[in-house]
Order: structure tokens, then C-alpha cells, then sequence
């Protein structure tokens, strides 16, 4: 009886799902007459959290713009860094998807996957390292304008602590932090950057907590590496300045936002598109700087003062002329052990796997 | 006058027919007024939804990925609930599944290689009923409730993978990402078609087993009895303490071989994310099929379909996530809410002035 009953409600699910998927297939017949380049993006967070996907999205934005209707893009939000992102992008690929970029560090495994399965899609991924004929990986130097920021933050700390609300401990973020302390340290020898984990790149809640957390303990400016605009408002609330990051958070927060390092990805995403459409894309590993135009530092705020403008124009000019770069020595290790002699620049290898904290950090790499 | 609910005395077969159409037809009414009011159209939508999930074959395998964790997650659920032992701790259990599943991958370098995918999935079972068996043990010697136990385990399941995952097992090599090593390949879970695993065979015929096991031997009927009827049982001379624990160990067994299938066929690492939910989709699963082994083939099937075409609310029709979420919840809510209808039916009942 119960089974009976139970192979009557499946049925019965299925009869109307039939009806509709006929009547489906009919209006997707009607094709247009030219085929456009079918791009997707897949986001880790949702573009409204004013950072990380945000401006993923405002580059796809300027892109589509760019391209106008030679290119069909579509979008899908809030995908898990896990098994469910390989379907998700294989999907894309039957769906006779061209391209596909994957916009986290955490989907490296699940695109190669897709990738190898799918020979005539062109999977593009954001912040990793594994590539393949049809794979490619691109990134940004936020390294660059991250240095510039800590000028900033430590031209305007008066407590001498900053917080460093930050989300994995690994070689992005680090070097981030030690690019910020660095800035800091060129300005104010005495500054201390603390850093509280907080495990996840996009969760409100979690970033607020930290936030406060490092409130307490004396810090009177905040930086992050997180994707909402949650440490800033925190810093607000208390009186305090903050540093944003991955978009111009200014805007969205106020004055307090002193500036932030961001990115700009439409350069980027509508070169690559151009050309994946013209068949001139080679697998590649992009890492755009400053010169690039890839990552910037945003408006400064007016609560900057116009020395302090200027010592930051003066170090991105130098940047983008290529005269000098952040991880130059004399650089020296939390332990106080040499890592770079004067002079000596660092290597991008070094760079991508850098797993120790500069002197002046307080806080562990794991 | 009042409106009661009044239990059937024997369900006619008509009931039994009407009640989940009538269902499913109102769930995918009310579907239909949510998308309609944000802007999709909804035959289109149901259109793309089914294709999405059964439209091609290397669809339908993405569909049995995930039929394949809910299906032995929904088969330990209902067994427990036979008993009337309410386990919602097969969350938990699964993460305990794929824990012990790869300690083995991970760390048992001494093993030759072709033994580390059945002794992984062995331990991945041995881990699931572990969790399952504290519970188990608190309700059979002090009558601890279940609910509570295996719901607030199920969080310190997902701690304790998040502690080893982020601690100690993360791979040294892997940039810091929460995850552990990459299992080696010679203990993967063989893939038949896609990404799907040959674990679905595994799980259909522990469904199968089940439904033997449960309507025809002394034992299955053993746990109906407990579930209906305890002091009957127990004046018959069942070990109703007994019973609870071996059940709950098979229960949990069941769940931890779902996280142990899944982190050996399709993620291949423990690493963050493998907590998805499937350990409380299986309890709407088990529901759904009545507690019958045979029916929670299909309704994981389906279930399953409901996911993976939930994703072209996004991808096709352009809806934000947490608008796929809401009519997920929207299709399932009557089909659950219907089934009331078939155990009770409404009678009017007129106030006698007395």
C-alpha cells in the first residue's frame, strides 16, 4: 500500500515536468540568426556584497559594454569552493558556453576537472595556479596598491596598532598584509598590524565580529582582506578609520574609508573575451600590476592630508615606471631573520608562495 | 462549528492517488506566483528545471551524483525512523563518514594501494556508526533524547572536520585552502558515466537489502513492533535497549558511507564545503517515501533533480540564489504538508447545544 502510494506521487511529479519541458524546447528553437560568444561567471559571493564579486561583475559589466552584442554573458552566484562547482561549470559547457571564469581560489580543482572533460571550453581561474591547454590563470598585483594603503594607514594611525581583518592564511593574503605593513613601516617605524583570521572570504557576521574583536584590543584603523564593506561600517561605528578593499568602499561607507587598493577587472575580462571570440587565446598566467591598470588605489578620502597624497602618488609613480617594487631588502621576517638582502628584489615565484610575515605583524600564518 | 482533524481508519486507495497529485499540482501553483511575481516565466522555468536535471544523459549522472549521498543518507534516516528513533544526525554521520574515509586515503600510507578504497569505505562506515551509536547508547541506557543529541552532534561533526581541515591535516602543499591532501588516485571510487560512481550501485543494492531485511525477517519486524508499539515489544520479549543500538550503528553506518563515497568519488579530499546539507535533505527524504527503502530510490532521484535543476534558476532564467532556495522550498512544502491528508482527513464538526 505504501508503495503503491509512493510510485503514484513519483509518477505524478513527473507527468507535468514532461508537459513543460516540451513546451520548453519549442521557444528554444527559435535561435538567432548570428551566434554570439556565450561567456559565464562564476561568483563565490553575490554582487551585491559591494567587494570581491562586485567588482567581478563590474568588469563583466564594462566587457559586455565593450563588446556589446557579439557577446552573450550569463552569471551564476553564491557557488560553494566545493564538488558542486564542477557540475556547475560542465553544465556551462553543455549549455554551448565558450568561456568560463571561475572567480575563486577555491575552484582550482573542480576547473581543471571541468576543463580536461570539456577540450573546447576555455576556463579561465581567478587566483590560482594550475593550468592547461584550454585552463588559464589570472591575477592581480594587490600587493601594489596594498603598500600604498599602508602609507596611508600609517601616515593616520595615532594608537600606532592597526587590525587586519583577514580570510585564509594563505600566499594572496599574506602577501597583502606584508605589502600593507610594509607601506605602513615606511611611514611610521613604530606601527604594529594585527591580524585575526577569520576563515572565510564573504560572511557579514564573522568579518564584524573580527572587527570588534580588534577594535578592543586598542587597534584605532582598520584594514581588510574580505569581501564586504562589514570591517569598514564596524570601524565607522566606533570612530574609527578603515582602510577598504575590492572596491572603492568610500563610497558606500563614508569618509572614514581612507582609500582602498581595488580592483579592475574590465581591461582584463574584455581582452580575454576578444580573444577567446577570435581564436588568438593561448593558455596563459596573467598577473596584472599598477601598470596593467589591473588593481588601483581608489580616491583618497578628504580626510587624507594633501602630504600624504602626495608621498602616495610619488611611490605609485615609481611603481608603475618600474624603478621599484614593494619586496625589495633590505626585508626581514617576523623572527627578525634576513629574507632579502639591500637591494635584492624578490621573485614572482617567491612572491605566489610567500608563507611567512614581514617584522611588525603580530599574528601567526596558520 | 469547528473544523478538526480526524484520523483515517483505513486509507482508501483513492486518497492514497489524490493527495500528493493534488500536492505536487499546488506546490507547482505556488511556485509558479513567486516566479511569476519575480519576473521569470514559469512553464519556462519548470522547462528548464527538468532539463536541466534529466534532459541529457551526462545531466541524469550529475542528477545520480547527488541521488547517491541522499539515497544512503534517506535509507539511515528511515530505518532509524521505523523505530520512531528520530536520528537527525545523519549530517554529522556523514561527516564522520568522509573523516574516516580519509584518514585512511590521507594517512595510511602503509596499506597497498589497491586496499585503500574498501578499507577506506569500511572506515568511512566504522566512523558514521561511531557517531550514530553515542546517541543510541544515551537513549537505549538513560532515555537521553535523540533529538537533541543528535542534532547538536552533527555540529561538532562539522567543527571537528573544520578543525582538521584547517589544522592539522591541511595540505602543506595546497596554498594554505582548507582541504586535506589529494586522496592517490589508486583510491578513488571508480566513475561509470560522468562524474557518477559506481557507489550508486552500492546504494541501490543496500536499498534493496533494506527493504528485504525490513518486511520479510524476524528482525525488520522486530523494529515495526518497537516503532509501533514499545511495552508489546517489550512483554514479547524484545530487547528494545538492544535494538535501538544495532539499528542506530546500521543507521549511521549508512550515513557514513554516503561521506565516504563522496570524498573517494567525487571530491577526492576532505575540504571545506563537503557539508552540504544532504544529511537533512535525507530526513525530507524518508518522509517523502513513507520510510519505504524501495521508494527513497526514487524520491532521492527526484530530490536530487530538484537541486541540480535549481541551478538553472540562476543560469538560465537569471534569478538570484536565494530565489532558487525559496521555490525549492516552495515544490516541497505542500508535498510534505500533503501527506497529513492522507493519515487524517477534515471533518466538520457542528457545537452541540447541550
Amino acid at each position: 500500500m505504501k508503495r503503491s502510494l509512493a510510485l503514484v506521487c513519483l509518477l505524478a511529479l513527473l507527468v507535468p515536468f514532461a508537459l513543460f519541458a516540451g513546451g520548453a524546447q519549442e521557444s528554444a528553437t527559435e535561435a538567432p540568426v548570428e551566434e554570439p560568444y556565450k561567456v559565464a561567471f562564476v561568483y563565490i559571493g553575490p554582487p551585491g556584497d559591494l567587494g570581491w564579486t562586485y567588482m567581478h561583475d563590474v568588469g563583466k559589466k564594462e566587457m559586455e559594454a565593450a563588446l556589446g552584442s557579439a557577446v552573450e554573458t550569463t552569471l551564476i552566484e553564491s557557488v560553494e569552493e566545493g564538488p558542486d562547482s564542477a557540475r556547475i561549470m560542465g553544465q556551462y559547457a553543455r549549455n554551448g558556453y565558450d568561456m568560463v571564469f571561475a572567480t575563486s581560489f577555491g575552484y582550482m580543482d573542480y576547473a581543471l576537472e571541468t576543463a580536461m572533460d570539456n577540450p573546447d571550453l576555455l576556463v579561465e581561474h581567478c587566483s590560482g595556479y594550475k593550468t592547461a591547454d584550454n585552463m588559464s590563470t589570472y591575477f592581480g598585483r594587490m600587493y601594489q596598491p596594498r603598500y600604498l594603503s599602508g602609507i596611508v594607514a600609517g601616515s593616520m594611525t595615532e594608537t600606532n596598532i592597526i587590525g587586519y581583518v583577514a580570510a585564509f592564511p594563505i600566499p594572496e593574503v599574506i602577501r597583502g598584509i606584508n605589502a600593507f605593513t610594509l607601506g605602513a613601516q615606511s611611514v611610521n617605524p613604530d606601527v604594529e598590524v594585527k591580524v585575526v583570521w577569520t576563515n572565510t572570504w564573504y560572511d557579514p557576521v564573522k568579518e564584524r565580529e573580527a572587527a570588534i574583536a580588534l577594535l578592543d584590543s586598542g587597534a584605532d584603523l582598520l584594514a581588510q582582506h574580505q569581501d564586504t564593506t562589514e570591517p569598514p561600517k564596524a570601524a565607522k561605528e566606533r570612530g574609527a578609520l578603515s582602510i577598504g578593499y575590492d572596491a572603492d568602499m568610500g563610497q558606500f561607507v563614508g569618509e572614514s574609508v581612507l582609500c582602498s587598493p581595488m580592483w579592475n577587472w574590465g581591461p582584463y575580462y574584455t581582452a580575454t573575451v576578444k580573444a577567446g571570440m577570435e581564436g588568438t587565446w593561448e593558455s596563459h598566467q596573467f598577473w596584472g600590476g599598477l601598470s596593467e591598470d589591473t588593481v588601483k588605489l581608489s580616491a583618497m578620502s578628504a580626510l587624507v592630508p594633501a602630504d600624504v597624497q602626495a608621498k602616495v602618488t610619488e611611490v605609485q609613480a615609481s611603481i608603475v615606471a618600474g624603478d621599484w617594487d614593494v619586496f625589495t631588502g633590505p626585508l626581514y621576517d617576523q623572527s627578525g631573520a634576513m629574507i632579502l638582502a639591500d637591494g635584492e628584489v624578490m621573485s614572482d615565484g617567491d612572491m605566489l608562495s610567500m608563507g611567512f610575515f614581514v617584522e611588525g605583524v603580530v599574528g601567526t600564518v596558520n | 462549528m469547528r473544523i478538526v482533524l480526524e484520523k483515517r481508519e483505513a486509507r482508501s486507495k483513492t486518497v492514497t492517488v489524490l493527495v500528493p497529485i493534488i500536492s505536487f499540482v499546488v506546490s507547482l501553483m505556488l511556485g509558479s506566483i513567486v516566479l511569476g511575481l519575480s519576473g521569470a516565466n514559469p512553464l519556462s522555468t519548470y522547462g528548464f528545471m527538468f532539463k536541466g536535471a534529466f534532459g541529457t544523459w551526462i545531466d541524469f549522472t550529475e542528477t545520480l551524483v547527488k541521488a547517491i549521498p541522499l539515497l544512503l543518507t534517506g535509507l539511515g534516516v528511515a530505518l532509524a525512523f521505523k523505530l520512531r528513533f528520530w536520528n537527525i544526525g545523519a549530517e554529522g554521520q556523514f561527516i564522520w563518514g568522509a573523516i574516516g574515509t580519509s584518514w585512511v586515503m590521507v594517512f595510511w600510507n602503509f596499506l597497498p594501494l589497491p586496499l585503500l578504497l574498501p578499507i577506506g569505505l569500511v572506515m568511512g562506515m566504522v566512523a558514521g556508526a561511531m557517531w550514530a551509536g553515542i546517541p543510541a547508547i544515551l537513549k537505549a541506557n538513560w532515555g537521553v533524547d535523540e533529538t537533541l543529541t543528535t542534532l547538536m552532534l552533527n555540529y561538532v561533526a562539522i567543527l571537528f572536520a573544520e578543525y582538521l581541515y584547517y589544522g592539522p591535516w591541511r595540505d602543506p602543499d595546497g596554498f594554505g585552502f582548507p582541504g586535506t591532501k589529494r586522496f592517490p588516485q589508486e583510491g578513488w571510487l571508480p566513475r561509470f558515466a560522468g562524474r557518477a560512481h559506481y557507489g550508486l550501485f552500492l546504494a541501490l543494492a543496500i536499498a534493496i537489502l533494506l527493504w528485504f531485511l525490513l518486511s520479510k525477517t524476524r528482525w525488520g519486524f522486530e523494529i515495526k513492533m518497537i516503532g509501533k508499539n514499545q511495552k508489546a515489544a517489550r512483554c514479547l520479549g524484545v530487547s528494545i535497549e538492544k535494538s535501538i543500538v544495532v539499528t542506530l550503528l546500521i543507521s549511521g553506518a549508512l550515513a557514513g558511507l554516503a561521506g565516504a563515497t563522496e570524498v573517494a568519488g567525487i571530491s577526492h579530499r576532505l575540504q571545506k564545503g563537503i557539508d552540504m546539507g544532504y544529511g537533512y535533505t535525507a530526513i525530507i527524504i524518508a518522509w517523502m517515501a513513507q520510510l519505504n527503502p524501495l521508494a527513497c530510490i526514487l524520491v532521492s532521484i527526484l530530490m536530487a533533480g530538484l537541486l541540480v535543476g535549481g541551478d538553472q534558476l540562476q543560469m538560465m532564467v537569471g534569478l538570484p540564489s536565494s530565489m532558487g532556495l525559496v521555490i525549492q522550498g516552495l515544490l516541497l512544502f505542500p508535498l510534505l504538508a500533503g501527506s497529513v491528508f492522507t493519515e487524517y482527513r477534515l471533518k466538520i464538526v457542528r457545537k452541540v447545544e447541550a
